[in-house]
């Protein structure tokens, strides 16, 4: 059913190869390539049962690079954004600049393109009160390829925009090197002379505030942009990303704004353009990256802002990789806050933050996973039911896929399966427990499919199960007893021991690499299956919603779940599963962002 | 999903067999001596024994003791107990069955052997048909009917199982245990409940089954795993290239499962504590090997397998006791069969995902459940449970001493393994209805598993007194050719026994001084030594006879409250004369005119090491008891001086008193059959036993055990019976080996009277006195 790598992945170095061609026109050029993008994911969508792109090639390095062509370009542009403002003051207190850097105060040049709204006549207004904080332009330069971090004085700069440039970049496009700060603050005061009596309003409130520590806490960060945001509905600040770094994947989401006004274009900070660009022009990232094209949920409104939730992953061994290019592309600059959930935001935490001077906001997996199955399934998907399940589970011939409605879906039993395996029964939105987990998961599959194949990845390991026959390996009832169990009514079919007949020397020397895949899967789902009815119903639960990544293409393994909770159960109890399986822990991340924006 | 039913097909090993005992050996029971005969395997035994010869009425003596047949006393031997040469009673040899269960675990590879083992000690002429269990019943049905010309009866395999586990939790105490590695004693053995049921069984064998086992005979298979002992085996064989269950055990217990499985910490990084979850835990199985391209080591993936099986089986297991209520689950099967490192592993996950609250029970037995299931299934006709059955200490090879390792001489030239060998005895034995909570009743004062200081002291203290025993053996028979050589066998085989103990406390359940004193009982018998105490016991019983009249004037002639004082310290005198304790055999060996006068004499002076004496007597000046219930210990001038006298004074008070004896011989200590002559003989003299005996105010019963010490959970139903239907509302219990060795601790739910002189040096100090130091506890129960 699932076809891999091919078309998809080609597709993405395809267009990256274009962007990079016609990047140097910027927006125009990569909206295009977007939009050329669609009709593909469409297609790519096409067999209902999602097929990932495989890359296959890395096209992620070069289109970078373009990107980072693109920002070069752009840098200049951001000269004639002039109206420095109060990034001296700012920078000092290393608030992030909040929306100001995309709906910066200034003249539409393209006016056109602006979408009014009372959220950007609210900002507008209160932009105007607001300390200016100037597109951070040498950082593109940065983003280009250039190591150095002083490109805030790179010569050339005309004085006073310079000067501009020069906060503006500390403020938004860069964290200065830690030790610096205030050094580079008494220098850009001098530089920015005419901006200095604009801050002044602002400073009795700012300069109270010991500079904080460099690694202050989003939450800090979040009060201080408070203080600046009073009197309108708290935004955080683009890039808006959520993330949950597990065992073996990370799961990125990213919502790319369509409703940017040409204003805000021209206002947007370059390497934040680049990284939007960079995200949505392009299917594939890198060796490993992957855009689940066909989860892309569009024209989705978060936080009042229209656009398009892409959904991302790569393995967790690439973290380091994807860290440093956070580094590389001086992502600190954005003072985005970076909600990230699973594992890996406690085991990474450390070197987002020496590495890529990155603070990371800590989110509970648990409850990320729970709200942002609850959002995804609330919003749809694109119209259409996020949540299934599979009518006629136990006939083969008659077991079809159906949409469930899932709008009360109190009490629930949440299985989530990852790399490892958790349960939790869910009451209500914010009430619920984890009922127990299992180690054997996603990971064991791959693992043992790995030692016992030779395989490498997860889509090849799936596809050797998809042809191999679990009953050579598996010592079935009949095996045994010549038939059915009749004492305990159990069928001959039933699989009596997993990996059973392995023990007998001949039949390990005979069996085939599909076969054994097969097995694999066949024992570490039913295994999840027998674990999870048992807490449905010890629990009293018979709703029973599995999601993961383990289900990712896996067509196998959701069948054989909605098979056995429907065969033990005698009907009682229902297997349903969501087309966005592995992502809602990124989502609830996401939700985050905002929650914690407008708590403040 | 899979499920279950294990397959013993393809089990690694051990088809375990009931099998008819080879000749020799029998322990003696004065009981039945009618011959029996059991269709399937168990089949009657004869074999000459000495025996004690009653003038009359020895039959009388194994019936149940119910209304006057107990009280029926043998009459005095025709001499009179005034020529002090005769003895007061005959000891003859006779002939004598007894029904013993053998169980032999052969490995498969060996069923050759194990079917010629069968054909030279089972088949005899009437068996006809042979049962099986197990997936080899169908496999190696046609070689079993060919080999053995008997026909196969195929018995089903989880009610073999359950037949098996309800039989051994109920006769062997001691048969399940917990497990825990690195804490001491690593084997905590549950004491019998009297309540097995419900219980889980959790079987492991290529698939697992968990079945809930309601009543004797009804159980429910609830669920089950493919992921089983097949799975470790089979996926281990391919992970690891190694062949045998055996081998990839000994692998897994070497390897480190980190290198493998992705730690919860691997994750979070550190050891984080999230989601309640330490970081050591495990979040994914073999999550490694799907990452790293690594060479992974066969130790580190075995234990990675051991884990991941052992922790998912403990974790289903979890959530049916959960979803039934229950909180013991029994494990058996290949998987586990005593091998340490899935018993920990299973242990552990049990622990995890209960949180304490369901407790993982491993069976001494467990390899044997099928076997003795349909031996049970095959004997049906028979109605197995008017029995009670006894594990043969002397007979069994222990827990543990079937690992390969530890013998693999013996494995390798027979291919028989592993023993196991029950003794039938002729009654049901059922607790002392006035225990107070018979399921947290323990018998043992110490467990020596527990306290190693406690057990070098006994182990060596038993070794010491080996040769004394040896010698005493050989005595008691001077008409047999080959007592010596059986003598030496005996006390090589005992030896052993306590090698093995010292090196393995565990492997028969506690180790108790109980345990140590019936295995040597049981070492005696096995070499034809059933009563080496029978002449010194006659001696001893006429001696003693004669002084018994001097003694009761000397007590009327007392005031009340100084015959009161006279009695208990006649009782405590009277326990002097014990030979099972070392310190007296010594001075009973070298002075036989040790007297009971004497005995006082080395008595402690009150205030004794425990004394609840003033309140005992108090409690006399009181209403009379309505019924004593009296253990009696050692023949001779304990029995007849000490506790009749004493039996006396509660007839005259006008309580009625149930003596209880031994049913088979141990040490000196007096038996049923020959309390039945002391108190005819003494009847003769006393019109006050007279007219008790006459009147069936004193009843003489017998306590089902031949044992040194005493287990008031397992205790003749007649006298059980009795001690219901007379109201017995006092227990006294005298002997060291009754009164100190167990059941020191016994709550009774009436009032009781524990006495006992410390006969053993180590033991008085240990306990603050010293030798011959005094125990009288006298204990009313809290209203």
């Amino acid at each position: 059913m699932l076809k891999l790598g091919g078309g998809g992945g080609g597709g993405g170095q395809d267009w990256a190869c274009s962007v990079a061609g016609t990047g140097l026109r910027g927006e125009e050029a990569a909206f295009e390539v977007a939009r050329l993008g669609d009709p593909r994911k469409a297609g790519c969508r096409g067999p209902g049962w999602g097929c990932a792109g495989i890359p296959d090639s890395a096209p992620g390095v070069g289109m970078l690079q373009a990107g980072a062509g693109e920002q070069a370009r752009g840098g200049q542009g951001v000269e004639e954004v002039g109206a420095p403002a109060g990034g001296g003051e700012e920078r000092p207190a290393r608030h992030p600049p909040a929306p100001a850097l995309r709906l910066l105060n200034r003249k539409p040049q393209g006016g056109s393109g602006e979408i009014k709204t009372p959220e950007n006549d609210l900002q507008r207004g209160r932009l105007s009160r607001a300390p200016r904080a100037a597109p951070p332009a040498p950082g593109m330069g940065d983003h280009g390829g250039q190591p150095e971090r002083s490109a805030p004085h790179a010569p050339g700069t005309p004085a006073g925009a310079g000067a501009a440039a020069v906060n503006g970049v500390l403020h938004n496009g860069f964290h200065p090197p830690p030790i610096q700060p205030p050094h580079l603050c008494s220098r850009s005061l001098p530089g920015g002379g005419d901006a200095a009596p604009r801050r002044l309003p602002l400073q009795p409130e700012l300069q109270p505030q010991p500079p904080p520590p460099l690694h202050d806490s989003p939450a800090k960060k979040c009060r201080l942009r408070r203080r600046m945001d009073s009197g309108r509905k708290n935004r955080p600040p683009f890039p808006w990303f959520g993330m949950d770094i597990g065992g073996t994947l990370v799961k990125l989401v990213y919502f790319e704004p369509k409703d940017i006004t040409a204003e805000e274009e021209q206002e947007e900070v370059e390497n934040l353009k680049s990284i939007r660009k960079y995200l949505t022009s392009n299917t594939a990232y890198g060796k490993t990256g992957i855009r689940d094209v066909h989860l892309e949920l569009k024209n989705l409104t978060m936080c009042g802002r229209k656009g398009n939730l892409h959904f991302i992953r790569f393995p967790s061994c690439a973290m380091h990789r994807f860290i440093q290019m956070g580094s590389e592309k001086n992502f600190s600059s954005l003072h985005t806050t970076l909600c990230a959930t699973g594992g890996g935001a406690f085991k990474f935490e450390e070197d987002f933050r020496t590495i890529a001077d990155l603070q990371l906001h800590k989110l509970d997996e648990l409850d990320c996973l729970i709200q942002g199955l609850l959002y995804v399934d609330s919003v749809g998907f694109n119209g259409k039911p996020e949540c299934y399940y599979f009518e006629n589970p136990t006939n083969p011939e008659l077991c079809q896929k159906r949409p469930y409605c899932l709008d009360n879906p109190y009490p629930m039993l949440l299985v989530n399966m990852g790399s490892g395996v958790s349960i939790l029964a869910v009451y209500s939105k914010d009430n619920y427990k984890r009922v127990t987990g299992t180690s054997l998961g996603g990971g064991t599959f791959l693992g043992l499919c790995c030692l016992l194949t030779g395989c490498e990845t997860f889509e090849e390991a799936l596809e050797m199960a998809a042809k191999g026959d679990s009953t050579n390996v598996d010592k079935l009832v009949k095996d045994i007893y010549g038939g059915d169990y009749e004492r305990f009514g159990l069928q001959g079919s039933a699989v009596a021991s997993s990996f059973g007949n392995m023990m007998s020397k001949e039949k390990r020397d005979s069996i085939s690499k599909e076969d054994l895949a097969r097995a694999t899967l066949v024992t570490i789902t039913n295994n999840i299956g027998s674990i999870a009815r048992m807490c449905a119903l010890n629990e009293n639960i018979d709703r029973v919603v599995f999601v993961g990544n383990f289900l990712r293409i896996n067509m196998v393994s959701m069948k054989l779940l909605a098979y056995a909770m429907d065969f033990w159960s005698k009907g009682q109890l229902k297997a349903l599963f969501l087309e966005h399986e592995g992502y809602f822990g990124a989502v609830g991340a996401l939700l985050e962002l905002f929650k914690m924006t407008d708590e403040q | 999903m899979p499920l279950p039913p294990r397959s013993q097909l393809s089990s690694p090993s051990i088809p375990a067999l009931a099998r008819a005992p080879p000749p020799a050996r029998a322990p003696p029971r004065i009981s039945h001596l009618r011959r029996h005969r059991d269709p399937r395997g168990l089949r009657g035994r004869q074999t000459s024994s000495a025996l004690l010869r009653v003038p009359r009425g020895c039959v009388s003596a194994s019936s149940p003791p119910r209304g006057s047949a107990h009280t029926r006393v043998p009459q005095p031997h025709p001499q009179d107990a005034g020529q002090d040469h005769e003895p007061p009673y005959e000891i003859s040899v006779q002939e004598e069955v007894t029904a013993r269960l053998h169980f032999v675990k052969f490995e498969n590879t060996y069923i050759e052997a194990c079917l010629d083992f069968i054909k030279d000690h089972l088949v005899n002429t009437e068996t006809k048909v042979i049962q099986a269990t197990g997936g080899g019943a169908y496999k190696f049905k046609d070689l079993i009917e060919e080999k053995l010309q008997l026909k196969v009866d195929k018995e089903d395999v989880m009610t073999c199982l359950i037949k098996g586990c309800n039989f051994v939790l109920k006769n062997i105490p001691h048969e399940a245990f917990v497990y825990q590695k690195g804490s001491s004693p690593e084997f905590r053995f549950q004491t019998n409940h009297p309540s097995v049921f419900p219980y889980l069984l959790v079987s492991i064998g290529s698939g697992v089954s968990i079945v809930k086992v309601e009543t004797e005979d009804r159980f429910e298979w609830i669920g089950g795993s493919s992921i089983g002992g097949g799975t470790f085996w089979g996926l281990g064989a391919l992970l690891t290239k190694t062949k045998k269950f055996d081998e990839l055990l000994h692998l897994a217990s070497r390897g480190q499962h980190a290198n493998v499985d992705t730690l919860v910490q691997d994750i979070y990084g550190g050891a984080h504590q999230t989601l309640g979850l330490s970081g050591n835990l495990i979040a994914s199985s073999f999550g490694k090997s799907a990452t790293a391209d690594t060479e992974f080591s066969k130790e580190d993936l075995a234990k990675s397998l051991l884990h991941m099986i052992s922790n998912d089986i403990g974790q289903l297991a979890c959530l049916y006791a959960k979803l039934h209520c229950l909180d013991r689950v029994y494990f058996g099967g290949f998987f586990i069969r005593g091998h340490p490192v899935t018993m920990r592993t299973i242990t552990y996950s049990i622990n995890f995902f209960s949180k304490g609250e369901v407790q993982a029970l491993f069976l001494r037995h467990e390899g044997y459940l099928g076997a003795i299931g349909a031996f049970l299934k095959g004997a049906e006709q028979d109605n197995p449970n008017q029995y009670s059955w006894e594990e043969n200490y002397a007979g069994s090879s222990g827990l543990m001493s079937s690992s390969p390792e530890l013998c693999p001489t013996q494995r390798a030239r027979s291919g028989a393994f592993d023993l196991l060998e029950m003794d039938r005895l002729e009654r049901p034995l059922v607790n002392l209805p006035l225990l107070l909570d018979p399921s947290s009743y323990v018998p043992d004062t110490v467990d020596l598993t527990d306290d190693a200081l406690a057990r070098k002291y006994w182990l060596t203290c038993f070794e010491e007194a080996l040769d004394g025993v040896v010698k005493r053996a050989v005595a008691s028979q001077p008409g047999s050719v080959d007592a010596a050589e059986r003598a030496e066998k005996f006390r090589q085989k005992y030896w052993n026994k306590l090698q093995t103990l010292r090196h393995q406390p565990f492997a028969y359940g506690a180790l108790t001084v109980r345990s140590l004193l019936d295995t040597r009982e049981h070492c005696l018998n096995e070499f034809n030594f059933p009563d080496p105490y029978s002449k010194v016991k006659q001696k001893d019983n006429g001696v003693a006879l004669k002084c018994f009249q001097r003694v009761i004037h000397s007590l009327d002639a007392l005031g009340w409250e100084e015959r009161q004082l006279a009695l208990v310290k006649g009782l405590l005198a009277g326990n002097v004369f014990d030979w099972g304790a070392k310190a007296v055999s010594d001075v009973l060996e070298s002075d036989p005119q040790f007297g009971f006068e004497e005995a006082k004499r080395k008595l402690q002076e009150r205030p004794w090491l425990v004394d609840s004496y003033s309140k005992w007597l108090q409690r006399l000046k009181g209403p009379p008891h309505k019924c004593a219930l009296i253990f009696a210990d050692n023949s001779g001038v304990d029995v007849i001086l000490g506790v009749f006298p004493f039996v006396r004074e509660l007839l005259s008070r006008g309580t009625e008193v149930i003596l209880a004896c031994n049913s088979g011989p141990a040490l000196n200590d007096v038996t049923y059959s020959e309390s039945l002559i002391v108190a005819e003989r003494i009847a003769a003299m006393d019109p006050v036993v007279r007219a008790a005996l006459r009147e069936g105010r004193l009843l003489l019963v017998q306590t089902g055990s031949s044992s040194p010490c005493l287990d008031l959970s397992r205790l003749d139903e007649g006298l059980a019976v009795l001690v219901r239907e007379r109201g017995a509302d006092l227990v006294v219990i005298e002997g060291m080996g009754r009164a100190v060795h167990t059941n020191y601790h016994a709550a009774l739910r009436c009032e009781s009277l524990k006495l006992a002189v410390i006969k053993n040096s180590w033991l008085a100090e240990r306990l603050g006195g010293r030798l011959f130091s005094v125990i009288f506890k006298y204990e009313v129960p809290a209203e």
